[in-house]
């Protein structure tokens, strides 16, 4: 049998990968998918965690190494993958997410799905600071408006310049805290709109399920109700039979010929610890921003000594994720409350989009606020200081016995909380590079993280604090814990911990300080593209996901077109 | 004290399951009858894990970490903490020293701070009334908890022991909240499928609240939820 020679080859199934794999395979081309986790499907009994009481797990949901956000979270992989370490350089404290999974993290993400806006590809030009996309919001819209009518994505049309009307579902009603938080916002000026989010609260076709309002996003939907690349991209596309599908596969490099030019993969087959290749007419990298980076940085010929792409020696250069912080509340208000059903969505109905641009502010870029609290399902976490509340009442913390149970009674669900998500300034010296002795248990070179973040980050991370304060304050919240001052860098999370790290292999006109074009294809090889996020020039304040589909859905047509004109 | 008086406090209506007699008072007395005991919680779980993290699981719960005397000081701590008379039973009735030997298993920061805690209480209960925490009478017992059940105690002296009886509180009360009676208890309704449809009219009316028309326009109307979903070419919902 002649040895199977796929059109391309797809390496990772998250977003990128999955919008991928579903328009080529569509377009009627033979795909390669290759996932370094194992298959994963929520309606699989046997592997379901939604809809689980908390006391269907030993350890009541709490997190582990291997899923960090809670035992429950449908999340394989986490920050610390066994057998798989990277290290820092200096001072540097990055955290390195990585899915091991079908449909990689977007089985676990919040489902915020926010348009960059207009403003948010050409920064350079209004701060003087990173540098402009390639491209401006026109070139990407007709593909939002796509990915909007394809996913399924609920929100409202506020007519806001940077921030996108869409083909938006209706929103789901406020829950009794936000409406807290509305009044709150209004007093201080600070705008509200519904969350925008990819959970079908109506019907956008007959094959997937409608939101059943259980508040478990984060554990994946069992009737696929809410986006992940594999239920909703992956799946149909592994029925029309032009996609093979490779699990547990770690891909080590991209194989070139002699002009350069990619022929396929090598990989390690996880279970049966053997390597093995493949060939295809194109390869696609979607393995996440630095993982694609170390995959291209790996993948040394003769024609690439620098490793593949890198030419410009840019591989690797500018990461930057979202920056963060957060603050809580007491509610007295929501003491005693009524007790019904309010899960809801998974997370927040309504948020607050950036409101400041163009103010007098000391940071350059905005940030949005996400917001929390309420009633939800006990948890490992639950009870935890249980009383401390009293406090704020002037009376006793702490005790045993029954008052105690008065006390939970009390204060449960009288909780807000925002958490601020805000953009950084992309900078040349933050990078991953190849570590020069350590290997992972493959023997592959791994990655070393050099990040700090600057004054304006810093800076930002102070006025989110600020803001924070108002807004619980006004919503007649009493805040809890100390705010967080210089010392503490003003609470600012630390990078990669809000796991939107991008801008690894950007895009970009000149050869010399960009790694791809604007349709994600690598400047050194034509036949090799990238649409993870490290295409990214600058993460603007909204989540990265919407605008990773767009670009790969742009990126496949592009592809479609150029094998069409054969020129791939 | 008298021994037999320390068993009797301890020996509660018999429950289904497991019984733990300890060595260290058996030996003192020579009764062999059950000092405590609680409703076990399975040691076999399914909820989704992966091989790996079965294999690990199944490790954790074949491992054993704490002795027997610190087994029952654990759970006459969370037997003080949240007693069975209530209504929805309490720490015994819901299997509370199974879930907090598991935790400090799983959570292998909690060994040497609760070993070390239950050390320091034996220690503590000893120099004020002449045995350790499990040997002293009910109300000495309660006594030494009224020491340091109390972020307001600022006596240095006991430190250690306040925040060992705070994180012996955060575990009986998330092991608690987070079993059927837990729920039960605090009146929990949802992870079922429902149809969110804002909060209740009297409630909204009970906190000064309320929808406004321009915000519930943008909101589903739950009625129309099964149609396919249409929008005009200026992006507006249709129907």
């Amino acid at each position: 049998m002649a040895e199977q020679i796929y059109d391309v080859i797809i390496v990772g199934s998250g977003a990128g990968g999955g919008m991928a794999t579903h328009q080529l395979a569509n377009a009627g081309l033979k795909v390669a998918l290759i996932e370094a986790g194992d298959f994963y499907d929520p309606a699989d009994e046997e592997q379901r965690t939604q809809l689980r009481y908390p006391w269907e797990s030993p350890r009541r949901g709490a997190s582990t190494q291997r899923r960090p956000f809670g035992d429950y979270n449908s999340c394989i992989g986490g920050w610390e993958l066994d057998g798989e370490p990277y290290t820092q350089k200096g001072e540097t404290d990055f955290m390195w997410w990585r899915g091991r999974m079908l449909g990689g993290r977007t089985n676990h993400w919040g489902r915020i799905s926010l348009r960059f806006g207009p403003l948010d590809f050409g920064r350079r030009d209004i701060d003087g600071l990173g540098d402009n996309w390639p491209i401006g919001y026109g070139d990407i819209k007709p593909y939002y408006d796509k990915v909007d009518k394809l996913i399924g994505v609920f929100g409202s049309n506020e007519g806001l310049y940077n921030d996108p009307d869409g083909y938006f579902l209706p929103a789901p009603k406020p829950r009794l805290h936000e409406l807290y938080y509305i009044d709150g916002a209004r007093k201080s000026n600070v705008p509200v709109i519904p969350a925008r989010k990819s959970i079908l609260t109506k019907r956008i076709n007959h094959e997937r399920g409608l939101c059943f309002y259980c508040g478990q996003c984060s554990r994946a939907c069992g009737v696929h109700a809410d986006f992940s690349s594999s239920t909703v991209l992956i799946y149909p596309a592994l029925n029309g039979g032009r996609v093979d599908l490779f699990t547990n596969s770690m891909v080590r490099e991209v194989t070139t010929d002699r002009e350069g030019r990619a022929t396929g993969v090598s990989y390690i087959d996880k279970k049966n610890h053997q390597d093995l290749q493949l060939r295809g007419r194109s390869v696609i990298l979607a393995a996440s921003a630095c993982s694609s980076a170390r995959i291209l940085l790996n993948s040394r010929s003769s024609q690439h000594d620098n490793g593949l792409g890198n030419s410009s020696d840019h591989v690797g250069r500018y990461l930057h994720d979202s920056t963060g912080a957060s603050r809580a509340a007491f509610l007295p208000d929501l003491m005693d409350r009524d007790i019904y059903n309010e899960d809801g969505v998974g997370g927040m109905h309504v948020y607050t989009p950036w409101w400041l641009e163009g103010a007098n502010l000391d940071f350059s870029r905005g940030y949005h606020l996400e917001i929390g609290g309420g009633m939800s399902m006990p948890s490992y976490g639950f009870g935890f200081a249980a009383n401390q509340y009293n406090e704020y009442l002037g009376k006793r913390v702490g005790g045993y016995g029954n008052q105690l149970r008065d006390d939970i009674r009390r204060f449960y669900g009288a909780r807000l909380s925002i958490a601020c998500r805000g953009e950084s300034v992309p900078q040349y010296n933050n990078r991953c590079e190849l570590d020069p002795v350590v290997v992972d248990e493959w023997g592959i070179p791994v990655l070393r993280f050099d990040y700090q973040w600057t004054q304006q980050e810093i800076n930002q991370a102070r006025h989110m604090q600020d803001t924070m304060e108002e807004l619980l304050e006004a919503s007649g919240g009493v805040t809890l814990g100390d705010k967080p001052g210089a010392d503490q860098n003003y609470g600012l999370t630390k990078p990669g911990e809000i796991i939107h790290e991008v801008g690894t292999t950007r895009m970009g006109v000149d050869v010399r300080t960009s790694v791809t074009n604007e349709f994600g294809q690598l400047h050194d090889a034509d036949n090799v593209f990238v649409v993870d996020g490290g295409t990214f020039v600058s993460q603007a304040d909204k989540n990265p996901t919407w605008t990773i589909l767009a670009l790969a859905w742009r990126t496949s047509d592009y592809i479609v077109e150029q094998m069409r004109q054969r020129n791939i | 004290m008298d021994r037999r008086e320390t068993l009797k406090s301890l020996f509660l209506a018999p429950l289904a399951g497991s019984v733990i007699t300890s060595t260290a008072c058996s030996s003192i007395s020579g009764n062999t009858q059950p000092l405590i005991s609680w409703t076990p919680l399975p040691t076999n779980y399914s909820y989704g894990r992966t091989e790996i993290e079965r294999l690990s699981d199944q490790k954790l719960f074949a491992e054993t970490y704490f002795r027997e005397h610190e087994l029952v000081t654990i759970a006459v701590l969370c037997d003080i903490i949240l007693p069975n008379e209530n209504p929805n039973g309490g720490a015994l009735d819901a299997g509370l020293p199974d879930f907090v030997e598991f935790m400090v298993k799983d959570r292998t920061q909690y060994k040497l701070p609760v070993r070390g805690g239950i050390a320091w209480l034996d220690n503590y209960a000893i120099e004020n009334h002449g045995a350790d925490f499990i040997n002293i009478s009910e109300k000495q017992r309660l006594s030494v908890c009224d020491d340091i059940a109390y972020a307001d105690n600022s006596n240095p002296d006991l430190q250690t022991g306040i925040r060992f009886f705070s994180l012996m509180r955060d575990l009986t009360l998330t092991g608690y909240y987070t079993t059927e009676r837990g729920l039960k208890e605090l009146g929990y309704i949802g992870n079922s499928p429902n149809v969110w449809d804002g909060v209740p009219d009297e409630v909204l009316k009970r906190h000064g609240k309320s929808y406004e028309p321009e915000w519930l326009a943008k909101c589903v109307d739950q009625t129309k939820r099964d149609e396919v979903a249409e929008w005009d070419e200026d992006m507006n919902l249709l129907g």
